[in-house]
């Protein structure tokens, strides 16, 4: 879907990103890892060419970026940063409105889209559409961001630290939505954090930089367990990754068959969740049970135990 | 004390207004500043189509002024124009330190007496608060809101026309204002050079020795810049309203 082909930016002497290939499954979550100064915001700002790369390129559903002019090419893709960057002279519908006015929707298609993305991001319609975006919470303009990074209906959303100015709670609020979003709509996302539990909450693909070089790029539990160089262990933290690991697999997906006479648990809940749940009860099962009620079997501690160890 | 600001306001306007009207009405109040019987009101011409050639002098000036500093400002803080910024900052500087009357005095030679050189001299002396406030303004912009809009897909003329104007727009209008106010002021030297102006009536003050003359026009002059002031704010407030960048 997105192939990015050794792709290098200078400025001056000065590589910010060296020579990166890689390839970007459509549908799936990309999170770009690293520490400031890795080069993966530039990166990510290359795949919409608000960074010209120095050399290499990027093909978008085989399509060779550089064949466009920049502005048009920008208006296929979402983008959404930190801090959130709404037109403070705009109410909320206009601000969402943006790129769909850009591409010349008609009116009453537009006034539709924004109802309906107001709708899914918990935006009463009536309430919100004309409000200005300080008359918002943080996390009310965080959505609105992403929405109006939405609202052309883009086959590829680019988002920069969007969660970076969110404090804890409302942030894994807005992580769980961007994941029911991107299943909705089937939206391929490349995301760039360096929080790393942001990255292995929502990456199916986590790619690991450093000055300007991918280290890594591969599924977060291959991170964990067969890390290509110190620095992604140091990245991901040694001390925990036992813990880590088990983040990554639902209750749901480790369930086996049975009843179990411990607490009960939501399938969508992390294996660090289930342990936390049995050891806080001291029970050697838990009781899986699906989102309309029904059960879905148990997880027992020793499946746990066995899948937090090493290879 | 809003109110009392407001009282104020209309009674300054009233005053204006009924002095242009009817001057010999006032002729007891400045009689005292005259000598061996002179006119104690200003008779030479129409003090109101006096006022109206000053205030659309004014206009005309500040109207060139905006244009050409507005565009400059938008030139030298676009990427490509940024290395122009020393040189525009130092002509724009020049038009402000340079005495308006030397600008009159150089230019008559070369465009002759009459509106034109005063003019040029408001002109140029009009353009360092609106060129300011312009660079500002278009400067305050915050860069995630750039970012965005880039980021969005807006042609650079689209990002400026919808963004970054919409948004310097308060410090701009407020560049204007400065700008018009302070050459209600300054216009008065036109007279010396033959444009159609308050000056006149200073000037006549000035030549016949009468004091009274001299107070009227900058009386007449000092009210036109202060209304002129509080009008353009209360348009501001207005258009900034309309437009929700207040």
């Amino acid at each position: 879907m997105i192939e990015i082909e050794s792709l290098s930016k200078e400025y001056g002497p000065a590589t910010v990103v060296d020579g990166v290939s890689m390839s970007i499954a459509g549908g799936s979550i990309t999170a770009i890892v690293g520490t400031s100064g890795s080069g993966k915001s530039t990166l990510l700002r290359m795949i919409n060419r608000l960074v010209e790369p120095s050399r290499g390129r990027v093909l978008i559903e085989g399509r060779d970026t550089a064949t466009r002019p920049g502005h048009l090419l920008r208006r296929e893709i979402g983008y959404a940063i930190q801090g959130h960057g709404l037109f403070p002279h705009r109410t909320v519908a206009e601000n969402i409105a943006t790129v769909p006015r850009l591409l010349g929707w008609q009116a009453a298609r537009i006034r539709s889209r924004v109802a309906e993305l107001l709708g899914i991001f918990q935006l009463e319609p009536g309430e919100y559409a004309a409000k200005f975006p300080h008359q918002l919470s943080g996390g009310q303009q965080q959505r609105v961001g992403v929405a109006r990074a939405l609202a052309a209906e883009p086959r590829v959303l680019l988002m920069d630290e969007p969660f970076g100015a969110l404090d804890p709670i409302i942030r894994g609020q807005a992580q769980d939505d961007l994941r029911g979003i991107q299943r909705r709509f089937g939206t391929t996302v490349v995301l760039v954090t360096h929080d790393m539990d942001e990255a292995f909450r929502l990456g199916d693909r986590v790619a690991v930089m450093t000055q300007g070089r991918l280290l890594q790029y591969d599924r977060p539990a291959m991170l964990l367990t067969h890390p290509a160089d110190p620095f992604v262990s140091r990245l991901t933290g040694t001390s925990d990754r036992a813990l880590k690991l088990l983040s990554l697999t639902t209750a749901g997906d480790a369930a086996e068959p049975g009843a179990g006479e411990g607490p009960v648990v939501p399938a969508s809940a992390s294996l660090r969740d289930v342990l936390a749940a049995l050891l806080w009860s001291g029970a050697a099962a838990a009781a899986v049970q699906r989102p309309d009620g029904s059960p879905a079997g148990r997880v027992t501690l020793a499946a746990i135990l066995a899948r937090g160890r090493a290879g | 004390m809003p109110r009392l600001a407001t009282l104020l306001r209309i009674a300054a306007g009233a005053l204006l207004l009924t002095f242009l009207a009817v001057p010999q009405r006032f002729a007891p109040l400045f009689a005292p500043f005259t000598e061996y019987g002179a006119p104690p009101i200003y008779d030479q011409g129409s003090l109101p189509l006096l006022a109206l050639a000053h205030l659309g002098t004014v206009f005309l000036a500040a109207a060139a002024s905006t244009v050409v500093a507005v565009g400059l400002g938008i030139l030298v803080t676009r990427a490509s124009g940024a290395e122009f910024l020393p040189l525009s900052r130092t002509l724009v500087n020049v038009g402000q330190t340079f005495p308006p009357v030397a600008v009159l005095a150089v230019a008559v030679p070369l465009v002759g007496f009459g509106e034109t050189p005063t003019l040029i001299a408001l002109f140029a002396y009009g353009l360092l608060p609106v060129f300011e406030n312009t660079i500002s303004g278009l400067q305050a912009c915050p860069p995630a809101v750039l970012e965005a809009a880039d980021g969005m897909g807006m042609s650079p003329r689209q990002r400026l026309l919808t963004v970054e104007l919409p948004l310097a727009m308060p410090l701009i209008l407020e560049g204007i204002r400065l700008s018009l106010v302070i050459n209600v002021g300054t216009a008065t030297i036109g007279s010396t050079v033959a444009a159609k102006g308050l000056g006149e009536v200073i000037i006549a003050g000035l030549l016949s020795n009468n004091t009274a003359f001299i107070l009227q026009g900058g009386l007449v002059t000092g009210l036109m810049a202060m209304l002129l002031y509080e009008a353009m704010a209360a348009l501001e407030r207005r258009i900034l309203r309309a437009a929700h960048v207040a």
